[in-house]
């Protein structure tokens, strides 16, 4: 038997190779950190400007995404109380505007609650305590512009995107979604521009201030509907679910409210 | 170039095409190909990969103990892997969402771990570079003409540039779904390796059996 395949060969290779990839993953891992976290968030924002119908991939050179995202502020919403969270309560909590990530605490029992079977019309399970939302201010202070996230189950998978409203919080800006599994060419569709230029100046709530906004099946002609996608009855539906959701009680309703009678 | 080294870096792109005659790494071939911008930096990715584990393998190919050494094999390719999985996330953002954990699936291709256990274990580094680029050729072939056939027909676009308009923006053309679906890959790369065996006879391969003659009923009679 040579020596490299003895007991102690194979284990000073072992060892060695061990050691040598560690270094180089890890070398590799903290190196190019700041620039994958710089697209993620470039990508976030995008996804943002999209949805309020600020930014054009085909149009909007990337440069300017930075400059036209300076305009929002992120802030943090209780949604049970329906209220910004204060100073105090975001370093008790620590968290930063700036960066939570609601998706990565939707699991944690210390920030999401479980939602019962018959509140859970979105399909999501457990939902977030608090919620990022994003607002532009006009020149004088008041608010133009309100991005909300919104999330809940399609046909394939649950998917994710931003709702944007103007600033009565009633009336739809824009929808955009940045990441779902539908089936390509027809629940896929949510992300073609010719389904979401149906969404802007649609209203969300009616007189009473119930969610009145709804996605349907052919026509979609009043001020409340949004025409369905042909062939994604199911998809259309999860839509549908997740505008009532979030846009509900259980949702941004509460906030929207109180951000309105201010 | 020597003659050797020649047939090294060309023989897989078309004799022994890995996908087309081995028909190994076909399953990433049916996941990235529905853009053939995603297919193209898949190609590179593999490619990249191939040619490397090939190389460093190569180098310690005479230190490896003969016990481990899928092992270390495998901890060379994944090592390798991870780092164009962080340097897509770093350079390509959009394109890696898309890859997704296909990137990281490139440790299970076969194409990897055969030339690695094929070709660089007797051979030198360099060679064994080139036949990891060879092949990395031979899969990038495929997977261009399958991501063209499928972005064309089934979104109408070329590198997401629109060449046939589509009906659902008020075009004419009406897109194939089923090209966008995974099925459509194997119907196209069975017709490839279709193309690729009537031009070449000798890549056909020998019946394992042939049905025998019908005598039963003659000796009853």
């Amino acid at each position: 038997m040579s020596s490299k395949d003895s007991v102690g060969g194979t284990l000073k290779v072992a060892l060695l190779l061990c050691v040598v990839c560690s270094i180089f993953i890890s070398s590799a891992a903290v190196i190019l950190r700041p620039l994958q976290e710089a697209n993620k968030m470039l990508d976030r924002n995008k996804n943002i400007l999209a949805a309020a119908g600020m930014y054009d991939p085909a149009l909007t050179p990337e440069e300017e995404v930075a400059e036209l995202f300076a305009q929002f502020t992120p802030r943090i919403v209780d949604l049970d109380a329906g209220e910004f969270l204060d100073e105090s309560r975001l370093n008790a909590l620590a968290i930063d505007p700036a960066t939570y990530d609601q998706r990565s605490v939707q699991t944690e029992p210390e920030f999401s609650d479980s939602l019962s079977g018959e509140e859970d019309i979105a399909g999501l399970k457990r939902r977030v305590r608090y919620a990022t939302v994003y607002i532009v201010n006009d020149a004088n202070g008041e608010i133009m512009d309100i991005v909300v996230p919104i999330s809940g189950y399609g046909l394939w998978g649950t998917m994710y995107g931003y709702l944007a409203l103007e600033g009565d919080g009633n009336t739809v800006k824009g929808i955009g979604y940045y990441d779902q599994k539908e089936t390509p060419g027809l629940g896929g569709e949510v992300t073609n521009p010719r389904w979401k230029a149906q969404w802007p100046g649609k209203e969300v709530y009616d007189a009473s201030g119930d969610v009145a906004l709804s996605v349907v099946k052919g026509g979609g002609q009043g001020v409340h509907q949004v025409d369905g996608l042909s062939g994604a009855s199911l998809t259309s539906r999860g839509v549908d679910n997740m505008i009532e959701f979030w846009m509900g009680p259980m949702g941004f309703g509460p906030f929207l409210k109180n951000l309105t009678n201010n | 170039m020597s003659v050797d080294t020649k047939s090294i870096l060309i023989k897989p792109i078309f004799a022994n095409n890995p996908i087309g005659l081995q028909i190994l790494g076909v399953c990433s071939a049916l996941a990235v190909t529905t853009s053939l911008n995603v297919a193209l930096v898949m190609c590179v990715a593999l490619t990249v990969v191939t040619a490397f584990s090939n190389f460093f393998i190569s180098c310690v190919r005479n230190y490896m103990p003969n016990s481990i050494r899928i092992i270390v094999q495998m901890t060379i390719i994944a090592s390798l892997v991870i780092a164009v999985d962080l340097i897509l996330q770093a350079f390509a953002y959009a394109i890696s969402k898309q890859l997704s954990v296909f990137v990281g699936l490139i440790i299970t291709n076969c194409i990897v771990m055969g030339r690695a256990e094929a070709f660089a274990m007797k051979n030198p580094p360099v060679l064994s570079f080139l036949d990891g680029i060879g092949n990395g050729l031979g899969y990038s072939v495929v997977l261009i003409i399958v991501g063209t056939i499928r972005e064309l027909f089934g979104s109408g676009s070329l590198l997401g540039i629109q060449i046939l308009p589509l009906t659902s923006n008020g075009g004419w053309y009406q897109a194939n779904g089923l090209m966008l679906l995974a099925p459509s890959a194997f119907f196209i790369i069975g017709f490839l390796i279709w193309a690729l065996r009537s031009l070449r006879m000798e890549q056909v391969e020998k019946d394992e059996f042939r049905i025998a003659a019908h005598t039963v009923a003659e000796a009853s009679h």
